[in-house]
């Protein structure tokens, strides 16, 4: 019935190269996904919106990423102006817009990013053209690829797994041990108690979407170089994303790691097996997940 | 027999037969709207309008179907479009490889549509909220996925080519456009009036209580996961019927009538003509698809303005355009009384 090479995939599995370049690859996709994922989870912990317009942060930090490293030519300030543009995007979309439909029903939070899915697609197209871009390898990864176990590594790759796990860990860690984070955990838990304390969390909610619009924003700008760039580019990462979050629990930044590597491993051994299911294999794990337990591996109780 | 009692006695066979009026009153509303549609082509020689009313036909009677789980059951389905898409699917591919009478094949997509529902339905409607909307985009992109892999069938993502074939049957012939305008007209007349029927019967009172309150349901002896799944069913029937309408007008069934966004124009049509009225799905429809047209004849960045139109209603308005127009007239009506 489905198109598979199952000879395809049982020769991989059997080649330690093979294995390698496809593990590698799977976790590209899972770390990318993580950092968009993460973002996603962390919003909708704390103000309880399914963000439906994250993939275009992802994009204007693929686009931020590369017009700044065309500008400046330095990967690293490239990398900072996704980020930070796209904090700031974050940051007023929050404040101007989504503030307003707080506590009203899903659907028009639904609406209201749907609508800027819409506008910031065409707005993208509009300032940098609807073809197809490229930002270009930066010179300081053009060396040779690593070899590992026979499987080729390009550094690249190694680079931007590091960046998203240091990503995970300081985000992590900084929830779980400083001030911020308890306060951040507290207005997830009960906002009128925390804002009683004398705690704005108008600014909260506003520095949340920030941080998870940065995140997103930093991996549309690791991902700049590897990938093409489109207006529509955001969507496709965002359902997968969704996809992440499902699996992982929303609201669970441990979800969001495991559920991205996850869905990374399908996307990257079920293009080998089942070339033209690869997708519908994500969605066919979802359904076992979310059949199996209904509010993810590490969701802790439906919200 | 208390006072109390007696009274509700009363009160009952009252309730009755103003049920039975209002019914008399929707068929007699039916006929009045398909007599207007069905003179339409008398009075105009324009095709361009006589498709616009196809394609409200088709999408109007995806989106009332979408209405009976979002606004009146509380369920909200992202993977709506998956029946349509179905319907166009199962309907096309039966009359392609098999070459049935189009009222067999019409019955035939409509059995397929219950089974696969019944399925889906069941795995579904048990979760909560936010999860039965992922759950049912996931369904949704499995289909769709499913439709652009399995090539042999479906064609791929070239979709259902070469043209549908469309017998006569008892003097109706869908390659006249005249005959498919009146049919798709017909169609979604007994689709509203069916559908306005569920709503207004005890049943449809049953899944406004699950919708206010499950657990309460549930106390008083209704077995809320049937009645789900029930309405789940019927729903996907109506949209699937909207995309039989929508292969026959074109002749054809692509990938598009099975992606998600089919299912987010759904809702978004729900939401700009309002949940609250029966017939706001169906200003929804007709806005839309005038917003469509127009705009994609004036400008390029069709996104944009859509997107600030949604804005409007979304910020601004904060509801419907029907639910506004009905406060705004309860309001009126009020402040007239004092």
């Amino acid at each position: 019935m489905l198109p598979l090479d199952l000879d395809a995939l049982t020769g991989c599995l059997a080649s330690s190269a093979c294995l390698v370049t496809q593990t590698t690859s799977g976790f590209i996709i899972g770390m990318l996904l993580f950092l968009v994922a993460v973002g996603l989870t962390l919003i909708f912990g704390v103000l309880k919106v399914v963000n439906f317009s994250h993939g275009a942060f992802y994009m204007f930090g693929a686009y931020f990423a590369m017009t700044a490293y065309q500008v400046t030519g330095s990967f690293a300030l490239a990398m900072l102006c996704g980020a930070a543009g796209t904090a700031l995007l974050g940051l007023i979309f929050e404040r101007v817009f989504m503030s307003r439909v707080y506590g009203s029903d899903v659907l028009m939070q639904l609406l209201v990013c749907y609508a800027f899915v819409l506008i910031f697609d065409d707005v993208v197209r509009m300032i940098w053209g609807p073809e197809f871009k490229s930002m270009g390898m930066p010179a300081a990864f053009q060396v040779a690829p690593l070899f590992i176990a026979g499987g080729v590594v390009p550094p690249y790759y190694l680079l931007l797994i590091g960046v998203a796990l240091v990503a995970a860990v300081i985000l992590g860690l900084g929830l779980a041990r400083t001030r911020i984070g308890k306060v951040i955990r507290a207005a997830a838990h009960n906002p009128g108690m925390v804002s009683a304390l004398g705690i704005n969390t108008g600014l909260i909610y506003g520095g949340v979407f920030a941080l998870g619009g940065m995140l997103a924003g930093l991996a549309g700008a690791l991902a700049a170089p590897v990938r093409s760039l489109t207006p529509g580019m955001g969507f496709s990462v965002l359902i997968e994303s969704f996809i992440v979050t499902v699996i992982g629990g929303m609201g669970s930044i441990l979800g969001a790691l495991i559920g991205a590597i996850l869905i990374g491993m399908i996307r990257s051994f079920g293009s080998l097996g089942f070339p033209l299911f690869t997708e519908g294999l994500m969605y066919l794990f979802m359904v076992i997940v979310l059949v199996s337990r209904p509010t993810g591996l590490f969701g802790k109780e439906v919200a | 027999m208390t006072e109390l009692q007696a009274e509700q006695a009363a009160v009952v066979p009252r309730i009755e037969s103003q049920s039975q009026r209002s019914r008399y009153r929707d068929v007699l509303i039916a006929l009045a709207a398909f007599a207007v549609l069905a003179i339409l082509p008398m009075l105009t020689g324009s095709k361009a309008l006589l498709d616009f009313v196809i394609r409200c036909s088709a999408f109007g009677l995806f989106a009332t179907s979408l209405n009976l789980l979002v606004g009146f059951t509380g369920m909200v389905s992202f993977g709506h479009g998956m029946f349509f898409g179905l319907g166009a699917y199962g309907f096309g591919l039966i009359m392609q490889r098999s070459g049935l009478p189009v009222p067999v094949a019409f019955v035939a997509t409509l059995v397929i549509t219950t089974l696969i529902a019944a399925v889906i339905g069941a795995i579904c409607v048990r979760l909560k909220e936010i999860y039965f909307a992922f759950v049912t985009l996931a369904f949704q992109m499995l289909i769709h996925s499913t439709i652009l892999s399995w090539v042999s069938l479906t064609g791929g993502d070239q979709g259902l080519r070469g043209g549908i074939p469309r017998p006569a049957f008892f003097g109706v012939d869908l390659s006249n456009h005249v005959h498919l305008y009146i049919t798709s007209c017909a169609l979604l007349v007994i689709g509203l009036l069916l559908m306005r029927q569920i709503a207004q019967s005890p049943f449809g009172y049953t899944l406004r209580m699950i919708r206010d309150n499950a657990t309460r349901a549930s106390f008083i002896g209704i077995d809320v996961w049937r009645a789900k799944l029930t309405i789940f069913v019927l729903a996907a029937l109506f949209a699937s019927t909207g995309g039989i309408i929508m292969a026959l007008f074109v002749s054809g069934a692509y990938p598009e009538f099975a992606y998600w966004t089919i299912s987010g124009e759904g809702i978004f049509i729900n939401m700009l003509g309002g949940v609250t009225t029966f017939l706001g799905p169906m200003v929804g429809t007709v806005l839309l698809l005038i917003l469509n047209d127009t705009v994609t004849r004036l400008t390029e960045y069709y996104g944009i303005v859509l997107g600030i139109v949604i804005l409007f209603f979304a910020i601004g308005l904060r509801k419907g355009l029907m639910d506004f127009v009905v406060e705004w007239y309860a309001r009126r009506r009020d402040g007239s009384g004092e």
